[in-house]
């Protein structure tokens, strides 16, 4: 394994990372619509709160997939085709939530305009759902074939971990949006977003440690890696808790940046656990290893210098557009 | 059905309907980036309000636009597996550089422009929208180079039975890149130009506020004009390096049967028998295919080979593609007859209409704005471009056929081998009922916005939905209760604003 496929391979994480830590939010916000906001006020308000920046946010993933295809292609390729039918659910829901905030603004009537809301509200919970049981069910060691072709069917990738990682990713969200929430608007939903999260985080310990059970007995992340996978388990429930603190004692930034570390940290014990491979096999012999998966050298080294370049005016104009909507929103 | 089959029929469906809506939405991004900067020159409000008219039905399109994006991003994986294992070191690069230059761009700027208007200030907020327009711009030099490099594969060496790329440089000068980006750019442009001079024909025609749009018509038609001629010009050249570089696909689309000397004769209509490769029926205009292929009737020209040779040729060439394809290298040739010619004509159509249109709006005898039957026709033409688009995508890339890569790669080993028959059938039916929906749902929402003609209530739309002023919550769904009053007749002496 060369240095330069170590750094894609962490890029690649980096990646998901941006996506899981801004969608993140605004899959919880949506979330929130359902379940947290009271009258059409708060939703409204709710939905403003994210309305400038979630079509940039999903952005993380579009390029985490590309970068996947430049740099992994093998992993790109087993990864997609192997889940197919996760996938084609997360596309139906992005689909639809993409266009239910302007639907949603467009709608004819008002049965229209509370149709979109719903599809908001509904995706914004299912997209989470599903990236969790993708991101728990690939690691596990699925049946594949010695080309790199996953050959298991549904029920090998819907089983006990995966759900269970389904439900704390979509959760994780949640509270990451409750957070944002607490921090960009004004009034009733405000407290009650701190009332909403003070509660969940509770659910949120439970469901890490049965998460953590299930992943000694699912995985060989404590067999092949068991320092950083305990250290990396304890960050997650460290981070958790922090966040939970600091919403019970109204530090809302901190709460804000505390849910979203924890997703970072929860992708980097998925990508140090599969380590130095990319697609799990139940036969080790047919995994593929980072070393294998890569693009040429050449490749790797121009989009190092692509990314190098392109990458900073991005994290700019992403802060700039933070910085201009950085008032809260008034109720 | 096979998964070659599924596969192939979902790629197709689901590209052409992203098509419909990447030209429609870059080409509004265009248009209204235009109308605004003529509101930030002149400070004139009444452009201020064009924009957001015009920017409101932009949004829509955008939305319906990028959402049908997100699946080719990743159709690649689910369904092409073993074509992104073969290409990927080369086609994924293109990919990930869009994503990470232009999509960020794209999604970022609109998102500020939509809800800036009060936040910045003017240049800024033109600003927004401008690098909006970049975003989609540069987004789609990259996807176009990825395809061009399917097309004409240049800068790369197949080393262990994958392509690995060679020169990033040959990748991004390829030839055929600069011809698709021009082909494809300027008909974004004359895609907007016509939908906006359309959309601004129904209102006048319904004599909703007919001096709000009269200018929005003229400029719509220049701008429709200025894309048609540049498309055309780019067009032909492209058909040129087609000749070249895969005359199978110029045979097919001109309906060359056996191989013609100059000065070929060129077929107006015709009608095929692919079985035996036969003409069944045609009619030809001597000298014209020599004309449209060298721009001269010398007999010195090269031959214009016919499908019936080039299959011999290319079976002779590619032994193991050949025996994949049972040694039939012919795409379907009635459709891309078909296609190319349906393209053509439009094509010709467009700079024509655009062109009269023009003179009849001139200041001195406007008399477009006082027609039905010529402001009916603007109108509906605002869907030909979409047509002729459709039919260029499937010449250039039916006629690619039995290849994925050409000469390199074909269709039969590019599918992923594990996805199943159902999964793929479940998919296909998935996408067309959802993609035929939203389609529905984005033509009625737009129709609606264009029957309220709610140049006020836009204005009122938008303040509401500027998330940081104090009033933003006070009414939610966008209830518009505002009726139209200027609906006076169109006045003889063409009306004042």
């Amino acid at each position: 394994m060369s240095t330069l496929q170590l750094l894609w391979f962490i890029l690649i994480a980096i990646l998901f990372s941006g996506f899981f830590f801004f969608e993140g939010f605004d899959f919880g916000v949506g979330i929130s619509t359902l379940f947290v906001a009271k009258d059409e006020h708060e939703v409204d308000q709710a939905i403003s709160a994210i309305g400038p920046v979630w079509d940039g946010n999903e952005v993380w993933l579009l390029t985490a997939g590309g970068a996947m295809f430049a740099s992994f292609p093998f992993w790109y390729a087993s990864l997609f085709s192997g889940f197919y039918n996760l996938f084609l659910l997360i596309l139906v829901g992005l689909i639809c939530r993409g266009v239910s905030f302007e639907f949603r603004h467009r709608a004819l009537s008002k049965k229209g305009h509370d149709f979109w809301q719903k599809v908001l509200g509904i995706s914004s919970l299912f997209i989470p759902f599903l990236f969790g049981m993708v991101f728990t069910a690939f690691i596990q060691g699925m049946p594949m074939d010695a080309h790199g072709n996953v050959t298991g069917g549904f029920f090998d990738y819907v089983n006990l971990l995966s759900i269970v990682g389904g439900v704390a990713v979509a959760l994780l969200s949640w509270l990451h949006g409750l957070n944002y929430l607490s921090l960009k608007v004004e009034g009733p939903l405000r407290e009650r977003s701190h009332r909403f999260a003070n509660k969940l985080y509770f659910i949120l310990y439970v469901g890490e440690v049965v998460f953590a059970v299930l992943l000694v007995i699912f995985t060989d992340f404590f067999q092949k890696h068991v320092l950083w996978s305990s250290i990396l388990i304890v960050v997650i429930v460290a981070l958790s808790v922090i966040g939970h603190l600091s919403s019970i004692n109204n530090k809302e930034m901190t709460a804000f940046i505390s849910s979203g570390l924890t997703f970072i940290a929860l992708v980097a014990l998925i990508f140090q656990g599969i380590f130095p491979r990319v697609m799990v096999a139940d036969n080790p012999a047919n995994s593929i290893l980072i070393k294998n998966a890569s693009s040429t050298v050449y490749t790797l080294t121009t989009m190092s210098f692509v990314a190098l370049f392109i990458l900073p005016f991005v994290l700019i104009y992403i802060g700039w557009t933070y910085y201009v909507f950085r008032k809260r929103i008034q109720k | 059905m096979t998964i070659v089959n599924l596969a192939r029929f979902q790629f197709a469906m689901t590209t052409i309907f992203h098509f419909f809506f990447v030209p429609f939405s870059v080409g509004m991004i265009f248009m209204t980036f235009l109308l605004e900067l003529i509101y930030v020159i002149t400070g004139d409000e009444k452009w201020k309000q064009r924009t957001k008219f015009f920017g409101s039905i932009m949004l829509l399109s955008v939305a319906v636009g990028v959402v049908t994006g997100i699946i080719q991003e990743f159709q690649f994986g689910m369904n092409w597996s073993d074509y992104s294992r073969f290409v990927g070191d080369i086609f994924g690069a293109p990919l990930a550089i869009e994503a990470l230059l232009a999509f960020f761009m794209e999604s970022t700027f609109i998102g500020i422009w939509l809800f800036g208007w009060e936040k910045l200030g003017k240049k800024l907020h033109l600003a927004t929208i401008f690098l909006t327009f970049l975003g989609s711009i540069l987004s789609s030099i990259w996807i176009l180079a990825a395809n061009s490099w399917m097309q004409n594969p240049v800068g790369y060496k197949v080393v262990n039975g994958r392509a690995t790329l060679t020169s990033f440089s040959a990748l991004l000068t390829n030839p055929q890149t600069r011809l698709e980006f021009g082909h494809v750019g300027f008909g974004f442009m004359l895609t907007g130009g016509f939908a906006v001079a359309g959309i601004s024909a129904f209102q006048m025609l319904k004599k909703r506020n007919p001096d709000f749009f009269r200018p929005v018509l003229r400029l719509g038609l220049l701008i429709a004009l200025i894309g048609a001629l540049a498309n055309f010009s780019f067009g032909d050249q492209q058909m040129i390096e087609v000749k070249n570089s895969q005359p199978m696909k110029f045979a097919a689309a001109e309906g060359v049967v056996t191989s013609l000397k100059n000065p070929a004769e060129w077929a107006l209509i015709g009608f095929y028998n692919t079985a035996d490769d036969q003409e069944i029926f045609g009619i030809k205009v001597p000298y014209m295919l020599s004309l449209l292929t060298y721009h001269s009737i010398s007999t010195k020209d090269p031959d214009i080979e016919g499908v019936t040779e080039l299959n011999k040729e290319l079976a002779a060439k590619y032994p193991k593609a050949a025996k994949e394809v049972g040694n039939n290298f012919i795409p379907p040739m009635n459709t891309l007859f078909w296609t190319f010619r349906i393209m053509a004509g439009i094509s010709a159509l467009m700079i024509l209409l655009s062109a009269v249109g023009l003179f009849l709006t001139r200041k001195k005898s406007p008399w477009l704005y006082k027609s039905k039957i010529g402001l009916t026709v603007t109108g509906w033409f605002m869907y030909a471009p979409f047509i002729a688009i459709t039919c260029g995508w499937l010449v250039t890339e039916l006629g690619r056929y039995p290849w994925t890569v050409y000469g390199l790669f074909t269709i039969q080993d590019s599918v992923s081998p594990n996805v199943s028959v159902g999964s793929l059938l479940f998919s296909n039916i998935v996408y067309f009922l959802l993609f035929c929906g939203l389609g529905a749902v984005m033509v009625i929402y737009s129709v609606n916005i264009m029957r309220k003609n709610d140049i006020e209530a836009v204005e009122v739309a938008y303040a509401k939905l500027d998330p940081f002023s104090a009033d933003a919550f006070k009414s939610s769904a966008p209830d518009i209760t505002y009726k139209p009053e200027d609906t006076q007749e169109i006045t003889e002496d063409g009306g004042k604003e």
